[in-house]
């Protein structure tokens, strides 16, 4: 018995809305058995983790709080993704971003006004897209793997940040621990409804960013250019679409984002500087986009559902003494699922014994007309 | 000239683990397939090699789990990009991700365990030879397999049939298909053998390297072992001198900050991943050079039709 892909005539749009449903169910039936391994009651674990963690409305501002970096960055990356551009490096872009906004709180922390709070926003997206220059530039100019040099570029960002908290930018005043000065209120993000939870302002600015994104990508010139140039490169050519300038529109655009992902966050639920700013939003966010079709607005579903393993990551620490890693390993199983079940978008599968040689001959004749629709 | 030895012995360690997954995923991507998940099959391997040796006190146990899971974790991504045809960079990067999450939450109860280090093979009448037989035959018996591996995979590709045809594989998998030869068999093989290899890789680190578990102890090699194999274009003995160059940058790293240098430790932790960006940025400044060496069909999906 194998597995055979037969190519369909045109791209299933009843798989391509299931897709992700089924996913997402193969990754709950895989964490139940996940479950069952450890010795735990499935069903208890699973409701851990998937419903207590949203039953209560400040529960749903932390969902939104977690959720918010992995939208923004995210719908930087559905953009790169769609151009065929592979930034993979959104984590160190989110670091130097958070460290580019915290320059005016950290050196200044006497710097009160309304200007404070926008010019930090500024300055992180700053960071950001400027961090994300480097593998842009080191593409276009001398045609550098992108993967790699943006990857790299992570585990430097995460140095540079330890080296300025233990060092130069560590509080004076914070008994040596490894942190900044906490923020003055006036260079801290406004919660949106402080009666009921601290959800912030970043949720909004992830809001704002996926539609704005999802209108450039569906209904503008520029956004024809990222899909043209991402599904074949030489027509975009003839096109007279310039496959460097679209490097650095992918890069800047999607490090921008990161970058302002990082300062909301450390603006916003952190509130300083500390060696670790971030639990791997840069690289989840990279399942959210596929999980979410490389589409703004699916995005935004998709980022609350990760958001949703990250909290319930914590719950089943917290209740069943499981280690917080699971949420890791949904997140990994999550991806997979979702990667396979597009298959079934262009292919049908087919399941072909192959012990059976001579009776396999009708089932060509059968399906030849398959073949040739495809053709 | 002590000293010179033990520095030299280090550095061998160190780049043992880069120059076996390096080796390991250079037969995959000769086949056409690009693994991105090299991290994660190694960071499995080493959580599987140490557990093991744990369990059974054994690391010779252990080094073979590490093999066996490597190879195992990597088959997961065979099926997808194989079978289903999946993009394969995004399911090399939730390899990754999916090993860095199970190696840490399997290792949880690791964390902290004395491990058991892997006996130096001593080869008899050799290693008494001075300094060379210090550096070259007392050494831990992955090196040798290292050495021999980088020769041995060398002399499969450039010297057998069967190396030829998995060539010929990841140049035009069409071609090849249509020569009736079994694309997907071979690339199942190449595949698994470089999940092995980025397993043996995780397992020296947990075994011989540093012998206990740490999580994500792995920091980035299985990345630079991708990066080393582009720096090699995809030769076997390249990825020797690279692997050893990057061995040495690490250990000098490490040497500079032990010997308080005044600079900051944490940029000198950088360098290994600096020097890869360079070496990245110099090796492929030349666009006609790459794309000659390169092989044609690396990363393309293949489906087989009749």
């Amino acid at each position: 018995m194998r597995l055979e892909l037969v190519k369909r005539p045109e791209r299933s749009k009843l798989f391509s809305a299931l897709s992700p449903l089924i996913a997402f169910g193969l990754t709950i039936i895989a964490g139940a058995i996940l479950f069952s391994l450890l010795g735990i009651n499935p069903l208890t674990a699973l409701g851990t983790y998937f419903i207590e963690p949203i039953t209560q409305v400040w529960q749903l501002h932390e969902l939104a709080i977690k959720a918010a970096p992995l939208i923004l960055i995210a719908v930087g990356l559905a953009v790169c993704y769609r151009s065929n551009v592979w930034n993979i490096g959104a984590e160190g872009q989110f670091i130097m971003g958070a460290v580019a906004g915290s320059v005016l709180p950290v050196l200044f922390p006497e710097t009160i006004g309304w200007w404070v709070l926008p010019l930090m926003l500024v300055m992180g997206m700053a960071g950001g897209a400027a961090y994300a220059a480097i593998p842009a530039f080191l593409k276009a100019r001398f045609n550098t793997n992108e993967i790699l040099t943006s990857l790299m570029l992570v585990y430097v960002a995460q140095l540079v940040l330890d080296w300025l908290v233990r060092g130069a930018w560590r509080d004076p005043q914070g008994y040596n621990f490894p942190q900044t000065v906490q923020f003055n209120p006036s260079a801290v993000l406004p919660e949106l409804f402080p009666m009921s939870g601290r959800a912030n302002a970043g949720f909004l600015f992830a809001v704002i960013a996926a539609v704005l994104v999802w209108f450039m990508i569906s209904k503008t010139l520029k956004g024809f250019e990222v899909r043209v140039l991402g599904q074949s490169p030489r027509a975009g050519r003839f096109a007279g679409f310039r496959i460097n300038r679209m490097i650095y529109f992918a890069f800047l655009l999607s490090g921008a984002l990161a970058g302002l992902a990082g300062i909301s966050e450390v603006a916003g639920a952190i509130g300083q500087l500390q060696p670790t700013i971030s639990p791997g939003y840069g690289f989840t966010a990279i399942i959210v986009a596929f999980l979410g079709r490389l589409n703004p607005l699916g995005i935004v579903a998709a980022g609350l559902v990760l958001a949703l393993t990250y909290l319930g990551g914590e719950a089943v620490q917290s209740a069943l003494g499981v280690s917080d890693k699971v949420a890791r390993v949904f997140q990994g199983l999550l991806l997979f699922f979702v990667l396979g079940c597009d298959t079934l978008i262009n292919y049908r599968i087919r399941l072909v014994g192959s012990a059976s040689a001579a009776p396999d001959v009708p089932a060509v004749v059968t399906t030849a007309p398959t073949v040739e629709a495809a053709r | 000239m002590d000293v010179a030895v033990s520095i030299l012995l280090t550095i061998a360690t160190a780049a043992t683990p880069l120059l076996i997954a390096s080796i390991g995923e250079l037969v995959v991507e000769r086949s056409g397939v690009l693994n991105l998940g090299v991290e994660g099959m190694m960071i499995m391997g080493a959580v599987g090699g140490f557990g093991a040796a744990y369990l059974t006190g054994s690391p010779w146990v252990g080094l073979l789990a590490a093999i066996i899971l490597g190879a195992l974790f990597s088959l997961v991504f065979a099926v997808m990009t194989l079978t289903l045809a999946t993009n394969q960079v995004a399911t090399g990067l939730s390899l990754t991700l999916l090993g860095l999450g199970l190696s840490g939450m399997i290792g949880t109860s690791l964390v902290g365990l004395p491990g058991a280090r892997l006996p130096n093979l001593y080869i008899p009448g050799l290693s008494d030879i001075p300094v060379l037989g210090r550096l070259f035959f007392s050494q831990d018996p992955i090196f040798y397999l290292s050495i021999a591996l980088v020769f041995g995979v060398s002399w499969f590709l450039f010297r057998t049939r069967t190396g030829l045809t998995l060539r010929s594989i990841g140049d035009s998998h069409s071609s090849a298909h249509a020569l009736g030869i079994p694309v997907l068999r071979y690339r199942y093989l190449a595949v698994m053998f470089g999940g092995a290899c980025a397993g043996l890789a995780g397992g020296h680190l947990s075994l011989v390297y540093t012998p206990q578990w740490v999580e994500n102890m792995t920091a980035g090699r299985g990345w630079i072992a991708l990066a080393l194999v582009v720096f090699a274009s995809w030769r076997p003995l390249r990825v020797l001198a690279g692997a050893y160059i990057f061995g040495a940058v690490w250990i000098g790293q490490l040497h500079a900050q032990a010997f308080g240098i005044p600079v900051p430790s944490q940029f000198l932790s950088a360098l290994p991943y600096v020097a890869t960006i360079v070496v990245l940025v110099i090796i492929s400044r030349n666009k006609r050079l790459t794309l000659m060496n390169t092989p044609a069909a690396l990363g393309q999906p293949f489906v087989p039709d009749r």
